[in-house]
Parts: C-alpha cells; structure tokens; sequence
C-alpha cells in the first residue's frame, strides 16, 4: 500500500478529533444523568454476540446492517451490534428477569455494514432508553416525553416529532388478507406517499371498494393533530385495531402537547418506520437541516418472544453524534494551569492540591518549558517566596 | 414562512414545470432559460429554484439542500431506495422506458450485453426477467451500441421512436411509463407542512386542468 492512503479510513467510519469528542462525551454524560433521575438503570450490553440473539425479533433490515464474524470458540455465527435495542430487550427478558416493570438506558457505539443514507456515519454512537412491562399507553407517553427532553438537554429548542401508529396499517392489511408480498409491495408504495401508484395499485388488488378508499386516505392522512379528527370520521366504520389506534394517537398527542407546548407534533398515518419491528405507537424526532430521523422510537411488543419472555415495551434510541453536530451547546475547552517541569515535592504537592480541587493541571516536560496553544493554559504556577502560587499567563 | 427551496430538472421538464409552479403563484423573477445562473429568486418570498441535471435533483432532495423537487420517473427508478416522498405525479414530460434492438433480430439466447444509462434499473428489469446480463454504463447515443456490436440490446427512454428508427433500431418491451414527478424531502415535508401541502395542492389543481384540457382536445 501506499504511503499516501495508509491513513485513509474506510468510508462511514469516523474518529473524533478532541473538539467533537468533548461535544460528544458531553451531551452523552447529560443524557445519561437525565435517563438516571427518570430512574432508568444504565446497562452497557456487549459490542458483539451471537447473531441469533442479536437479530431475534428485528427485521431484514437489521440483518443486512449487521457485520458478522465467526466465533473460534463455538464455530457460531456472531455479530457486531447495529442496534441496542435488542440487546436490553434481551437482558430484560434473560439476564434480569425482574418482575413488572423494568426501565433500561444505554450508550455505546454501533456498526453498519452500510450507511443508513448516504454519507450517514457507519459507527455513530447511540443512546436510548427502554421501558418494560408496560402494555398502557402511559409507557409511550413516558418515552416520548423523555426523548423531546433529551432533545431540549442537547439545546434543541424546537423539536420536531412525527408520529404515527403501526396498528392502522396492520389492522387493515390483515382485513384485506393480503399476502406477504402485496404487504409490502403496498407498504413500499406508502413510504414514499407515491398516490398515482398507490391509486393504480389498489385498482389492481384491492376489489373491496372501502377497503381500497381507506388504504388510499392513508398516504395523504398527515399534518397537525387537527388531522385525527378526520381520520375518525373517515375510520368511523374500520376494524377495531383502527379505532384503537386513533384513540391512542388522540390522546397522547393532548398529553404531550399539554407538557411541551413547545414541541412541534406532526402525525402521520403512512409513516411506519421500523414497521416490522413496531406494533403501536411510532415515533420520530427531525432537525432542520437533516434529511433523516435524528431519534425514532414507539412501541415493540414481541421482541422478547425469542428469548422465552415475551414482554410490552416501549422504547427510543437516538443518534448522538448526529444530535451533538447540531446542538446548540457547544463545550468550551476548560483552561488550564502550567506548571514547569520539576521534581520538587513542594512544587508536586501544590500541584496534587489544585488538581483535587477541580484545576487541570498540565505539567511541562523536560524538553517543554512553555505551555502549546492547544492546550488551553491562561495560568502558571510560579516560585514566590520560597511557596508556589498560580499567576496569570501573560 | 420559512424559506423554500425548490430543484428543477432543466431542458424540457424545466419548460414543463414553470407552467405548474407559476399556477401556484411561483414564477423565477428572470427567465431560466435565457440565464446561465443556477438558482433564481422567485416572484413568491422566501422561494428559490434550482436549475440542475435530472440525475442530481433526487440527491437535492434527499440531502435536503432542496425541499422540493422535480424529476423524471427514469432518474427516480434509477436513483432508487425510499429516501424522500414522491406524492404527485406532474404529467409532463412523458414517455417510456424501453429495451430496444436491431430491427428483426432475435435476441440470442443465454448472456446478452445490454447498452443504458440506467444501470440498476436495466439489471433489475433483466433480473425480473430471468436472465442474466452485462450491463455497459454509456452516457448518450446509445443507439449507436447495437449497430457497431457493443451491445445486443439497450434501455433508454422513447418518446417518438424517431430516433430508433432512424439508426435501424426497434422498440422492444416496456419496462416502465415515465413522467415527471414532484418529491419532496422526508424532514422538510414535517418541518414545512404548511407550506409544502398547499404548494402539493395548487400544483396538483394545474396537473388536473392540464389532464381536463388534453382530454377535450
């Protein structure tokens, strides 16, 4: 290899220079103390495990993000975490075990075989929470609610969140009795609100005029609560799942709005991100200037079947990276104090104290008499009468 | 109101377009057309438009440089994925995606080498098809590639068929019906809801009327 792309690094994965580090580690540091006094218990799952446990439950997608590699000692399959989520849901349901109701944060880095949209970073790093043991409407109430704090706490001052409901969809899919692929050939033609296709589509397959008229308001059902409203008269004679949904979606729009009158709440009907994967609520958050979701969550009932203990949960992860690059709250590098390279006890001494009492202390070295810009020192530690003091660095 | 950016796709979808964009009230301040600028200030505040090649304006919008967009169904199919929403269907600018080969030749069985400038729209439709090619990337004239056996067969879009004719080529199956169609980007489509709906709805009361006035004639 050459000399000149020895220090390349393979497209999507990023290192952290110390600027974007300290924005980084300090927002993640925030977000877990606000997870804590929410009384989520911090969990660290590991980087890799069987992908067996790894994918339970999560769809293709999952499988397609995961890198896998062999285990030398079990000659099974392992994978490297593209997603937590499934790793606390497995912790919850295997290695804890508690009884009722059980609330899980975390932080850690996670690996894409490939970018979730172009340019997307490989390894962001992502933060989230998980409530289980909790089938109400009060659990996604709760998560949502956390996630727009945590989106105030990263400085965010409006938050934009688009929710919607997999119970729709699904309900009426199971009414029309469709078969996987017309599923998700109709499932496709809805993420991308395509209505002359959906239109032509539903001529096609759907012979049960109602059905059809209700699969096509779907794709244009989106916009402020003012939405829901219309949505009901509309569903006023759909599948119960239907109806459940909407109610759900009513009242925790009143909730939530009533807490952060702030937050931005868009609804809408065709979004079903994470679908398979989803059986209530769905949520997102998005940022001005970002094309993609920079959080999504909702509800995920059988995730935990695979593990033998199928659990009601609720849950978000964000991208912190992308959510740090965006802040409002950037960290100022903290100053330091010099002190020249000696090994004098008094001097030593001066130095333990200060840096017990808070100060960042940046010793020279033999060959350094004088402190770098870079590292951030406006004081020095000086000899004055036979005592140290700190003076200004002039 | 916050700013809208929207990302034209120029030549004859561009010709197209402004006719829709000035029925909602948008019409660039100076003709795009005459002008070697690339984006131009429009007779509604806060609206701004791009004028780009069509393989670009789907990676506007997606990026989200651009809210809106106008692009044809060809560059979409090619551009592939669910990366923005692609909620009307302007109407304009049709034609079809077409295989095509020399007039009266059978196509040879087994492997075949296919000429097109959408590669994974071509390996995709021949997938679907059960059989197995090579795809050579060209950028223009494909029709040249049968004639001088670079190729078996191409895919490219057809309006007249003029230009197949013309080289001893014919127009095989269709693969697709093109037209130009309005995408908007995921986040500013919740973000700018107000502004993009109504922008939707004045385009797509202009798409019908275009649609009532062929249908009369």
């Amino acid at each position: 290899m050459d000399k000149v792309d020895r220090w390349l690094l393979p497209d999507g994965i990023e290192e952290m220079l110390p600027e974007e580090a300290r924005n980084v580690e300090s927002l993640r540091r925030r977000l877990v103390d606000l997870f804590r006094s929410w009384g989520y218990d911090y969990v660290i799952p590991p980087m890799v495990e069987f992908v067996d446990s790894l994918l339970s439950g999560s769809g293709e997608d999952a499988e397609l993000l995961t890198f896998k590699l062999t285990d030398q000692l079990s000659g099974k399959t392992m994978g490297i975490r593209a997603d937590i989520t499934p790793q606390a849901a497995r912790m919850d349901a295997h290695s804890l075990q508690r009884e009722g109701i059980n609330r899980l944060c975390y932080a850690g880095h996670v690996m894409y075989t490939r970018p979730k949209s172009p340019l997307a970073s490989r390894t962001p790093v992502q933060v989230g929470v998980e409530l289980f043991g909790e089938s109400s409407l009060s659990a996604d109430i709760e998560v949502l609610s956390l996630l727009i704090e945590t989106l105030q706490i990263a400085g965010l001052d409006k938050q934009y969140i688009d929710i919607g409901h997999a119970g729709i969809f699904k309900s009426l899919a199971a009414e029309a009795a469709f078969t996987k692929e017309d599923e998700s050939a109709l499932f496709d033609l809805l993420q991308v609100k395509a209505s002359n296709e959906i239109d032509g589509w539903l001529k096609e397959k759907v012979s049960d005029q109602q059905l059809a008229d209700w699969f096509r308001a779907l794709a244009g059902l989106s916009g402020s609560a003012s939405i829901l409203a219309e949505a009901e008269s509309l569903f006023a004679s759909a599948p119960q799942g239907v109806q459940k949904a909407l109610t759900e979606l009513k009242h925790l729009a009143e909730v939530v709005q009533q807490r952060y009158p702030q937050a931005s709440l868009f609804f809408d009907l065709s979004e079903l991100r994470g679908y398979h994967y989803y059986t209530g609520i769905i949520f997102g958050a998005f940022a001005p200037g970002l094309g993609n979701a920079i959080a999504s969550g909702g509800r995920y009932d059988h995730i935990g079947e695979a593990f033998g203990r199928a659990r009601p949960a609720s849950g978000f992860a964000a991208d912190l990276t992308a959510i740090s690059r965006i802040a409002q709250l950037q960290e100022t590098a903290v100053s330091g104090i010099f002190a020249q390279n000696s090994e004098n006890e008094f001097l030593w001494e001066k130095i333990r104290e200060l840096r017990q009492a808070g100060e960042r202390v940046v010793c020279g070295l033999s060959t350094q008499a004088q402190p770098q810009d870079y590292q951030n020192c406006d004081r020095i530690l000086v000899e004055e009468n036979g005592t140290y003091v700190v003076k200004a660095l002039t | 109101m916050s700013e809208l950016t929207i990302a034209l796709t120029k030549g004859r979808i561009l010709e197209e377009t402004l006719p829709l964009l000035a029925a909602a009230g948008i019409e660039p301040v100076e003709d795009p057309q005459k002008s070697r600028k690339l984006t131009f200030e429009t007779s509604a505040t806060g609206v701004r438009l791009l004028i780009l090649r069509g393989s670009d304006v789907p990676t506007y919008v997606e990026f989200g440089a651009a809210d809106v967009g106008v692009s044809g169904k060809d560059t979409l199919l090619e551009h592939g994925g669910s990366s923005f929403y692609e909620p009307l269907d302007l109407q304009i600018a049709r034609c079809k995606l077409m295989t095509a080969g020399i007039v009266g030749q059978t196509l040879k069985s087994g492997r075949i080498k296919v000429a097109t400038k959408y590669v994974n729209l071509a390996k995709r439709y021949y997938a679907e098809q059960g059989r197995q090619v090579d795809i050579i990337k060209l950028y223009g004239a494909m029709e040249l590639a049968p004639i001088l056996n670079l190729a078996d067969e191409i895919v490219d879009i057809v309006d007249t068929g003029n230009t197949l004719r013309a080289n001893g080529l014919e127009p095989r199956d269709k693969i697709a019906d093109i037209s130009s169609r309005l995408i908007v980007n995921k986040a500013s489509m919740k973000m700018k809801h107000n502004q993009i709906e109504a922008l939707i709805d004045a385009i797509s009361v202009a798409v019908a009327e275009n649609a009532g006035m062929q249908g009369a004639a």
